[in-house]
């Protein structure tokens, strides 16, 4: 390990330089960051391992970088030592507001494109986000060792975006080392100081807050003016909480205690904060003594976008349920969750989702890290719906919709930005038109490539939308969208009846042209899923009293082991035990016994292909 | 190999004690069959065809050494049964040598039922009058079916006149006659199973056995079903089939008394029925399971299984050991399992006073507590229709038979929920 000349809390501002990583999913910015540590001396290269950046292990293999960190990094340049401070953000369309808050605690940002792919929608809007931001950006190609990589073409395309020279775009490879140094000395040249004031009272830009099992919240914060000592208390000015500093110091690489932050410099604070609720994104830091008059600008509370019921398939996990929540919250402000009871699944939690993969990481870190079983229910927005009374409710739930006469329904939209190779333009327009989107401009990015902008419901976008883009582009197209208002729409909700009964883990709000297709597929699905009982079982799709769709699950006739004989009992025995605890994994509604991929089932929605389910749609349309 | 030293005997009332002998032998294996059954005549360390009964009267030597060991004293055997494989590829010679070491061992108590299963095809008159010389009272044979095509889908050799043979010459020689068959076979329709009753019923047998054909895995068929060459057998058909064999059987005067099995009144299977009932039980062969009340570590029975590969059983019991494979003790939790899942099979049913007994003993309830659970659990089935209450016991009714599992499991999930 080297020796670090600038030391923290006493580092001119003028050395400074702080920068963060703009890149796609998978364009290599872990192993980028990697190799500027290793270069920079601070990790040995023995100890050089991919991935420093990504602890947790859902990022890992997803390649997503959840949360952000920040590394303080010693660069030389000209015989000079630089302290570059290299923050993480997050890559995904869910965490725009980390992202920006990211981005506010930079000056200058790496658009960091894969040369063998070019730009994606999600980096093209943060680097539109970065340069809103006055950042400097600094372009570069990653993985021009590869035999696919096409620098010149992408190189082309990064120049119009940015409006720079074709040749001003860097190239490195993060795998081979190449590039990256002169990447280094690029920052170091083009990024600005900071240019805080160091005798103003202390304020720092909260960018990240998580929780660590050992060290409790662990805030990472960028000093714009003044200082903070150590064992100074602190006050944290949206939220209006005063905490006692138990550490503040800096990452180079692992946490290093120092007696103090400077302007310009970033670094972390440990306080008391019980959860990171306490400790908030985009919130402003100052010395509780001397405080700043006012907070730097732009804090939010994270608003949730999708709603999804999550319950314990044994009820008796409840209580689990509960504990997991409240750990993951500790880390994750954005989870909001309440107590709900559903008739079909019993006691659970409403959750509120920042998007899509927000909810996809929370259930998967419930089952994996916390090894509980669930259902989670199809993910909903919220509408807002007036009756003939004029009275107003707020539905996130379709169980909370009102019965009685409906005047209007108002959903949620999104700006939608697809970037596709041109030859996908009609599958993407004709996928966008069946989820009711409307088509605003078009542009090319470069020869080969458009960007096409769209106005769609939000609950179009939530179900299963971007797997949907996914295959239809062969892989190609990327997605990101931002709130952008709300339209009323002819909105229906459909019931499922299992038996008569309706059961409300299946219930859907959806265009009244979709309800057809929506009830005779649920019901199709579920005569698949839910296995033979004792008794003949009606399966109906129903808007208000008017049936839909019907399919029935005949009555079992005969379940029974032929062979009894004395070898058959011990094996006999043990595949009752087998099948009693697969039951355990059913449901029961009512009498009927509905497996758990019955409720995973109403998570998809796959297009018909069928005749007889093409043309059940049709006589129900018909009928309707 | 299990260490079989720690079981403490329980010398307690002993049930009645049966003895299976299994014979791993067959000319060819048929495609549907998953029995440990083997078609090479010599298998190796003693498990040859020509040395088979001395290997098996050696470890009828060794179990009951074990039983003395173990304070278990078996009454005279009150059934003995040759299953298989097909036993009747051994010498007539030699089963009546392995009976008499039964004989010799054991004893056989007094009007006791010995029976073999036979392919109607290695048995002739002098065969069948050299087993009832030797003490044979009954032939069990794989009749399948009547129809020749359905016969060939279940590689079957054997033709429906070998069978009428058969059991004339059982007639003959004085011994009594059952016939098994096979329904739901891949393109048997349900005139050729009509067939099959009919043909069976006018052979004249007091014993039938009727059993849905259940496919393994991994056997040649259920290869051939997974590969979409055949068609699955489909449990609708299955069940009109069970139903058709139930009506056809009980207008001929055969009763059904188990499941899979009918008989003119007085001509059941003890042997069988003992299974059910759960009586004591020393099988022996490779892959014969055991059964011994009141032993094991919970004192609530043991079940024990050989070894069924026959050369590693062969060498086993060379050496001197009983060729276990391994062993379980029934514990609580087992032993009302295996009560409950035997008994429904019956038309004598399930004693709800046996029930009660259980609940007390293995999941230490007061007689109020366990007489309202029974109470409930029977009413639960007699409302569904699967089983009726006469005289304190739970008879199935026909279609608690065809759906005998959904019955139990809703029994055995009555009794975990209390």
């Amino acid at each position: 390990m080297i020796e670090q000349k600038n030391k923290p809390g006493f580092t001119d501002q003028s050395l400074i330089r702080n920068f963060c990583i703009i890149a796609h999913i998978d364009h290599g910015k872990s192993t980028v960051a990697d190799r500027i540590l290793q270069l920079s001396g601070i990790v040995p290269e023995r100890e050089m391992r991919d991935r420093f950046l990504d602890r947790m292990d859902i990022e890992q293999e997803r390649g997503i970088t959840i949360k952000s960190q920040a590394v303080r990094v010693p660069w030389t340049f000209d015989g000079t030592e630089y302290t570059l401070g290299m923050i993480d953000t997050p890559g995904h369309v869910d965490f725009t507001y980390e992202v920006s808050r990211a981005l506010a605690a930079c000056e200058g940002a790496v658009l960091l494109v894969d040369a063998t792919q070019g730009i994606e929608a999600q980096t093209l809007s943060n680097l539109y986000m970065a340069i809103d931001h006055d950042l400097t950006i600094i372009p570069v190609l990653n993985k021009i060792d590869l035999p696919s990589a096409e620098p010149e073409k992408h190189a082309e395309e990064i120049a119009g975006l940015i409006g720079c020279d074709p040749s001003d775009v860097l190239r490195v490879s993060g795998k081979t080392g190449e590039g990256v140094a002169d990447m280094l000395d690029q920052i170091v040249m083009e990024v600005p100081a900071p240019h805080g004031d160091p005798d103003a009272p202390a304020r720092a830009l909260i960018f990240d807050s998580v929780y660590d099992s050992y060290r409790g919240i662990v805030t990472y914060i960028r000093m714009e003016d003044g200082e903070l000592h150590s064992r100074e208390k602190v006050h944290m000015m949206g939220i209006g909480m005063t905490h006692e500093p138990i550490e503040i110091g800096v990452i180079s690489p692992d946490m290093m205690p120092t007696k103090a932050l400077g302007a310009g410099e970033v670094g972390y604070i440990i306080t008391g904060a019980k959860d990171v609720s306490q400790s908030k994104v985009g919130d402003t830091l100052t010395s509780a003594v001397k405080p700043a008059a006012e907070p730097l600008p732009g804090y939010r509370d994270p608003k949730p976008m999708v709603y999804s019921g999550l319950f314990p398939v044994d009820n008796a996990q409840f209580p689990e349920l509960r504990e997991a929540l409240d750990k993951l919250k500790l880390n994750d402000a954005a989870l909001i969750y309440e107590p709900e009871t559903s008739v079909a699944l019993g006691f659970g939690f409403r959750c509120g989702f920042l998007g899509l993969l927000h909810m996809e990481i929370v259930s998967e870190r419930l089952s994996r890290e916390f090894g509980l079983d669930l259902i989670s229910t199809a993910p909903n927005v919220t509408y807002e719906v007036t009756m003939e009374d004029n009275s107003v409710h707020v539905v996130k739930n379709p169980s909370e919709f009102p019965d009685g006469k409906v005047k209007r329904i108002v959903e949620p939209m999104v700006a939608a930005d697809i970037i596709t190779p041109k030859e996908f333009i009609g599958a993407v327009m004709d996928l966008c038109q069946e989820h009711r989107g409307e088509m605003g401009t078009m542009e090319y990015i470069s020869t080969e490539r458009v960007e096409m902008h769209y106005r769609m419901p939000l609950a179009e976008i939530v179900f299963d939308f971007f797997d949907q883009l996914k295959s239809r582009t062969k892989g190609y197209a990327s997605l990101d969208y931002h709130e952008d208002g709300e339209q009323s729409a002819d909105l229906v909700k459909v019931d499922i009846l299992i038996q008569g009964d309706k059961v409300d883990a299946f219930s859907a709000i959806v265009h009244r042209d979709k309800a057809y297709s929506y009830g005779v597929m649920m019901t199709k699905k579920l005569r698949e899923l839910i296995p033979r009982q004792q008794f003949e079982i009606p399966i109906q799709a129903a808007i208000g009293s008017r049936i839909i769709a019907r399919e029935t699950i005949r009555a079992l006739r005969k379940d029974v082991l032929a062979k009894c004989y004395g070898g058959d009992i011990t094996r006999k025995r043990k595949l009752l035990e087998k099948q009693k605890a697969g039951k355990k994994r059913m449901k029961m509604l009512g009498h009927v016994e509905v497996p758990q991929e019955a409720f995973i089932a109403a998570l998809s929605t796959d297009e018909p292909t069928d005749r007889d389910t093409k043309d059940k749609i049709r006589a129900a349309q018909k009928a309707g | 190999m299990a260490d079989h030293t720690d079981h403490t005997g329980c010398a307690g009332s002993r049930t009645d004690f049966e003895v299976y002998v299994h014979v791993p032998f067959c000319l060819r294996r048929c495609g549907y069959c998953d029995f440990n059954t083997y078609t090479a005549p010599d298998l190796g360390g003693g498990a040859s065809r020509g040395n088979y009964a001395n290997t098996v009267i050696r470890e009828m030597e060794l179990v009951r050494a074990w039983q003395e060991d173990h304070g278990i004293e078996e009454p005279a055997a009150s059934t003995v049964f040759f299953g298989g494989g097909t036993p009747t590829v051994l010498s007539a010679a030699d089963l009546t040598a392995i009976l008499g070491a039964v004989r010799r061992i054991w004893g056989l108590a007094p009007g006791a039922e010995i029976t073999t299963e036979a392919n109607p095809d290695t048995v002739d008159e002098a065969y069948v009058a050299e087993l009832a010389d030797g003490g044979f009272t009954r032939i069990s044979f794989g009749m399948q079916s009547a129809v020749p095509h359905v016969l060939r889908t279940l590689d079957r050799t054997h033709t429906p006149a070998n069978v009428e043979a058969g059991v004339r010459a059982a007639d003959k020689a004085g011994l009594w006659s059952s016939v098994d068959l096979i329904y739901g076979a891949p393109g048997e329709s349900l005139d050729d199973w009509r067939t099959s009753v009919r043909t069976a019923i006018d052979l004249g047998v007091d014993h039938i056995s009727a059993y849905a054909l259940t496919v393994e895995p991994t056997t040649k068929m259920g290869r051939q079903i997974a590969a979409g060459l055949i068609p699955r057998p489909d449990d609708d058909d299955e069940a009109a089939k069970y139903e058709i064999a139930d009506e056809l059987f009980s207008e001929a005067g055969l009763r059904w008394y188990e499941i899979s099995n009918w008989a003119r009144p007085g001509f059941e299977s003890r042997h069988n029925l003992g299974y059910w009932r759960n009586v004591d039980w020393a099988g022996l062969g490779p892959g014969a399971h055991s059964h011994y009340n009141g032993a094991g570590s919970a004192g609530r029975g043991l079940r024990s299984w050989d070894i069924a590969h026959p050369r590693m059983w062969g060498t086993a019991i060379r050496s001197g050991k009983v060729p276990w494979a391994d062993d379980e003790s029934i514990d609580a939790e087992a032993d009302i399992e295996e009560f409950v899942m035997l008994a429904v099979r019956l038309r004598e049913g399930l004693a709800l006073a046996d029930l009660v007994r259980r609940l007390r003993n293995d999941r230490g309830m007061d007689e109020r507590v366990a007489a309202g659970i029974a109470g409930d659990i029977a009413r639960r089935a007699d409302d569904e229709g699967l089983a009726e209450v006469t005289d304190g016991r739970m008879i199935p009714t026909l279609k608690g038979r065809l759906l005998n599992d959904t019955l139990i499991e809703e029994m055995l999930e009555a009794i975990d929920a209390a």
